[in-house]
């Protein structure tokens, strides 16, 4: 099933992670297995911030194999010293869990060739990179995630989230959503639904030289996006695309630095319910999702089949 | 309904003249028969006063706790009961099969109203998807949006949305009307075998997909017409209905109901032409 959730604010920041926390928990019977959160930051904008993890959440209801701990240490320093030949300067480092980082970087090149390097190291995914983008996933509910992250406390203007139940793929963070958008820098999507196109469009997509680090088919929407954007499409381009590139059922949400879109497919077969004021824009697989945030009396709709719509910050 | 309780509770549907013998074997069934109403028991309806109001504030209560609060209030004889604070929660004021004034101040979630028989209701808010499914009788009114698979399944009764619905409006629709102030999505009544749907605004790609029966009338413009879909010429009947229909719904005052487009079947289906007894209708 799986439940999304999204909200922009226009011309303010506030405590979005806070507010994407309460989202995505009333939206926790749509998708218990794993929960996953993309915030756009209050961040001086100066370095990017790269999230990345070595090793799975190996816990309670988790499909990855158990490693043991002391091999990502070995990992993480791979990563430092790939980094370092990269030309890339750590300008600070959090160690997050046993098995994710934050790093704040200097650098100044090409994200495909940069990311390319530090996923080399083995069981290495980056699940970030972006300027204000600061995107988090792992097993548990929405507040067990944001507890665990500290996110109640992040300010910023939007974020879009997912409560995974776990249909496709295994239960695991490779497989979580939000899936950043390689290898452009605060390009996040999440997805409720199911494609069935999935392994020729991945065939194709990996023969013009785009990766894909899980067998999620909601990855795809990522790469596609990424894929026409990196050939000089719009966002909302790249999205009205994906309507007849895409196959099958579903609903997303993508985000940029400065942007928020949905889409639906042509079949309007998973739900979204929308609202929509001139500060503000929340949206979630269900009303409960909304009114979590917005108590007091509002008018929601549902977008129609085949509908694109994006919003700038 | 009071009349029709029996103190014998036998099997349901014995109480309710059907099943005269054991279900073994070819089944014999007896439809309702009025002249025996005093026989007649409809499990878990009450006699309601409409005169005799509440409220019930349901924000900390799940669906099942206020649908039992709903439940123990009618059985104490209100008959107009006013929800607040019901903040977009599924399932709520499902199975109710009596007569009752239910206003809900605020929007619900999922399968709000679904399996009605018989209330009045007012949503002063938005619905989500599968409003009233399955409803058999009585009224519905939203006063705003409504999410798809409005009226799914629906066999009787008035459904109402003042607001613009979603996709799939009125699929598998076996009797009653819809009735839409603003736009409706994709593949509005797909699969549709009876009753009638009205929308005032536009209506989006395939509409009427697979419809076995039935009317849709649309006053804006249509996406598409689906397959086994065909525009049918307006009657003087239809203009009368739609004209009686839109002042029952409380919308389209001064609607140019003459100018709406007709969409029934276009194609006859092989052995469909038994109506179903009205009758059958407290038995399912």
């Amino acid at each position: 099933m799986c439940g999304i959730a999204g909200l922009i604010h226009r011309g303010k920041y506030s405590n979005v992670g806070e507010e994407l926390q309460s989202m995505l928990q009333a939206l926790k019977h749509r998708g218990p297995d794993s929960t996953g959160y993309a915030l756009y930051a209050k961040n001086d904008g100066q370095n990017f911030i790269m999230r990345f993890k070595v090793g799975e959440n190996v816990g309670e209801g988790s499909t990855s194999v158990n490693e043991d701990v002391s091999v990502y240490d070995g990992r993480k320093k791979l990563v430092d010293k790939n980094l370092s030949e990269l030309g890339a300067t750590i300008v600070k480092e959090e160690k997050l869990t046993p098995y994710s980082y934050r790093y704040e970087i200097k650098y100044d090149k090409d994200l495909m060739d940069f990311s390319k390097k530090i996923e080399s190291v083995e069981m290495v995914e980056i699940l970030s990179i972006g300027k204000s983008l600061e995107l988090i996933k792992d097993l548990g509910d929405a507040k067990t995630v944001c507890d665990r992250y500290n996110l109640d406390k992040v300010q910023g203007t939007h974020g879009i989230g997912h409560a995974r139940m776990a249909t496709e793929s295994g239960v695991d963070i490779k497989s979580a959503h939000p899936f950043w958008g390689y290898p452009f820098a605060d390009v996040s999507v999440v997805h409720n639904g199911q494609l069935t196109n999935y392994w020729n469009n991945r065939r194709a997509l990996e023969n013009k030289g785009m990766r894909f680090m899980s067998e999620c088919d909601s990855e795809l929407i990522a790469v596609f996006l990424a894929e026409k954007m990196r050939n000089g499409a719009t966002l909302e381009e790249g999205m009205k695309e994906s309507l007849t590139g895409l196959d099958g059922v579903f609903t997303y949400f993508v985000a940029t630095k400065d942007s928020l879109g949905m889409a639906k497919d042509t079949m309007a077969a998973k739900p979204l319910v929308l609202y929509e004021s001139d500060d503000l824009v929340a949206m979630g697989s269900e009303e409960i999702a909304i009114r979590s945030i917005l108590p007091q009396e509002i008018t929601t709709y549902d977008p129609y089949d085949g509908e694109v719509k994006v919003w700038q910050i | 309904m009071a009349n029709l309780k029996t103190t014998d509770k036998k099997t349901k549907a014995q109480s309710m003249g059907m099943h005269t013998e054991v279900l073994t074997g070819k089944t014999q069934q007896k439809f309702f028969n009025p002249d025996e109403a005093e026989n007649f028991y409809y499990w878990g309806t009450y006699d309601v006063d409409f005169n005799k109001r509440t409220e019930l504030d349901v924000k900390n209560m799940d669906c099942k706790e206020a649908n039992k609060k709903i439940d123990d209030l009618m059985s104490e004889g209100y008959g107009t009961i006013v929800i607040k604070n019901p903040q977009g929660k599924h399932s709520l004021g499902v199975g109710i099969l009596n007569k009752l004034n239910l206003i809900f101040e605020g929007s619900l979630g999922y399968f709000g109203v679904g399996s009605i028989d018989g209330p009045m209701v007012r949503v002063n808010g938005r619905v989500g998807w599968s409003c009233a499914e399955n409803m058999m009788a009585g009224k519905v009114v939203i006063e705003k949006n409504a999410g798809s698979c409005f009226g799914a399944a629906i066999r009787g009764g008035d459904l109402i949305c003042k607001g613009s619905v979603g996709a799939r409006t009125g699929i598998d629709q076996k009797g009653g009307s819809i009735i839409i102030g603003g736009d409706a999505g994709a593949f509005t009544g797909f699969m549709m075998q009876r009753g009638r749907i009205v929308i005032l605004g536009d209506v989006g790609i395939n509409l009427g997909d697979s419809m076995y029966d039935g009317i849709i009338y649309v006053g804006g413009t249509i996406g598409s017409f689906g397959s086994d879909a065909i525009e049918a010429p307006m009657t003087q009947n239809d203009i009368e209905w739609l004209i009686r229909k839109l002042k029952v719904a409380e919308i389209g005052d001064n609607f140019d109901v003459s100018k709406m487009t007709k969409v029934v079947a276009g194609k006859k289906l092989w052995n469909y032409d038994a109506l179903e007894p009205t009758e059958k209708k407290g038995a399912i």
